[in-house]
């Protein structure tokens, strides 16, 4: 079986919607309109995840909100096979992306079966809908 | 009370049955095994004067305190971070006994965590994810399908045990060891049920390919709790003193409880490296003054993580380590005699800080041959507990 993010959704999403804080609000509303952002120093230029306040390298309050190649690799990935995850009517391939700006997230590996799953695969961002209209960053296996 | 520094001391352990349905209130719970483990060191409930728990714990301190007619309470305080709080419990009971803050002061964690609601299951209230529960980046894992501790802790296992070639089987070893001490307990839910490493294989994937139902611990109803003292005081009650040789906390940058794959090497746990150098520097001990040890075991590759960070053994070597024994009653370092929150049951770690009380004092249903010091360990906090 294949998780396939490349065929539309014959029905309403069932994936559980992101829990949005103040802080990384940003980064929810930007993947609603499928882009691929995160947060970067304003002053020392390092970007950090999770989204915070504060740049813990300079101290820095000065957010910017920019493009993330949307590139990475999986770092280390697993299948909930039990219970099945709520919201997903297959098991999903789980996995931490590295991705190239230098951090890590916690998202999907789609269009790939279990079996063929790798450590460090190549991976691209594509988004997927969930519940109440909003989207998510998911990773699709890209070319070397 | 004159605030000189006093040497700290676990002068009692009390706890309930354990079961997957206890009938009644967690608060009941609580105040039934507050109450055992006072008249195990054979104090007057009344005469408490502090309380810690877990920040999670869900009995408040003060409908505690009505049960146990607790006189006057000098210090309350709450420890985050799910079951890392176990031994920090035993570091804050510490801090406050050595600052001549408290002469009796209650640790305490109750749950009807299998009958009430299920931390294996997925979530149904999803407001614990959001702040102040300790619980760091969970919501970062929910909307992908990561929504139960064992999809957490699969995902840390697996660049672990993908960068050393340990499979699956490798970690049967160490439920196959724990249910061996399990099945000599009678506190146990899994006395005389011990497995064999083909159960361990033929138990269900729950994270597949890395956890296997029989890689994970117990859901379980029940209560534990510690009474600590000064040792002066502890010396002229029940139980033979049980000194809190060193406890601590470490929780390094970007670490966190379970969600914790923001830090550089994910084939480590920094944080119990981080309480094992802040605990060895503190007591002028290391692993070769250790002969038994409690290790947090939610999940069995937990177990391994930390034998490596205690300086067991090297990076990668748990695995055989286990393998050959070495956390047998007759290994080098005996681990979880109880039978682990995976054999015995799961108060949230703290039915295994009660054992290695009992190890010190020689009371272990598996008793180790001449224990001098023992290691209660939850990932971020560790004690050395010793003969006093
Ligand atoms: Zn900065």
């Amino acid at each position: 079986m294949t998780a396939s993010s490349d065929t539309p959704p014959v029905s309403k999403p069932t994936r559980i919607a992101p829990i949005v804080t103040p802080d990384a609000k940003f980064f929810w509303d930007a993947a609603d309109r499928e882009q691929f952002v995160g947060q970067k120093c304003g002053d020392c230029g390092r970007f950090t995840f999770p989204p915070r306040p504060m740049c813990p390298f300079c101290h820095s309050l000065k957010r910017q909100e920019v493009p993330l190649s949307g590139r990475g690799t999986v770092h280390a990935w697993t299948v909930p096979r039990h219970p099945q995850p709520f919201g997903f009517k297959e098991a999903p391939i789980v996995a931490v992306i590295q991705l190239e700006e230098g951090i890590r997230m916690v998202s999907n590996v789609v269009g790939i079966a279990p079996e063929d799953m790798v450590m460090d695969l190549p991976v691209e961002v594509t988004f997927e809908p969930t519940m109440n209209n909003h989207k998510v960053p998911v990773f699709k296996p890209r070319a070397r | 009370m004159p605030r000189t520094f006093k040497e700290a001391a676990i002068a009692g352990i009390g706890a309930t049955e354990f079961s997957k349905a206890s009938g009644r209130s967690e608060l009941q719970l609580a105040a039934e095994c507050a109450l055992a483990a006072c008249q195990d060191a054979g104090v007057d409930p009344h005469e408490i004067d502090g309380m810690i728990t877990f920040t999670i714990d869900n009995s408040d301190e003060i409908g505690l305190a009505r049960c146990l007619g607790v006189k006057d309470l000098a210090y309350t305080t709450r420890i985050p971070g799910g079951g890392a709080a176990a031994a920090a419990t035993i570091a804050q009971a510490m801090a406050v006994v050595n600052a001549g803050l408290c002469k009796y002061v209650l640790i305490w964690r109750a749950m009807n965590e299998r009958s009430q609601y299920r931390f294996g299951q997925n979530p149904t209230n999803l407001s614990g994810y959001t702040g102040g529960h300790g619980t760091g980046s969970l919501l970062w894992c929910i909307p992908f399908g990561a929504m139960t501790p064992a999809s957490w802790a699969a995902l840390q296992a697996a660049r672990y045990m993908h960068t050393y070639g340990i499979t699956n089987r490798d970690l049967g070893y160490v439920s196959v060891q724990q249910r061996k001490y399990a099945a000599t307990n009678p506190k146990a839910w899994f006395y005389q049920r011990p497995i064999t490493l083909e159960d361990h294989q033929n138990s269900k994937w729950i994270q597949e390919p890395w956890l296997r139902l029989l890689d994970c611990c117990q859901e379980s109803d029940g209560g534990v709790a510690l009474l600590v003292t000064s040792l002066e005081r502890a010396r002229d009650l029940k139980q033979p003193p049980v000194r809190i040789v060193g406890a601590c906390q470490s929780i390094p940058y970007n670490v966190e409880v379970i969600s914790n794959y923001y830090h550089d090497d994910l084939t480590v746990m920094p944080e119990a490296i981080g309480t094992a150098r802040r605990l060895y520097a503190q007591t002028g001990l290391g692993p070769a003054d250790i002969q038994a040890a409690m290790l947090y075991d939610a999940f069995t590759p937990h177990v391994l993580m930390q034998l490596e960070a205690f300086g067991f053994c090297g990076k990668g070597e748990a695995a055989e380590f286990v393998k050959r024994g070495g956390i047998a009653i007759d290994g080098r370092l005996p681990v979880n005699t109880h039978g682990g929150l995976i054999g015995e049951a799961y108060i949230h770690g703290m039915n295994s800080m009660a054992e290695g009380v009992r190890q010190v004092r020689g009371q272990s249903v598996n008793q180790v041959k001449n224990v001098t010091h023992v290691l209660v360990s939850s990932g971020m906090a560790g004690a050395i507990l010793g003969k006093a």
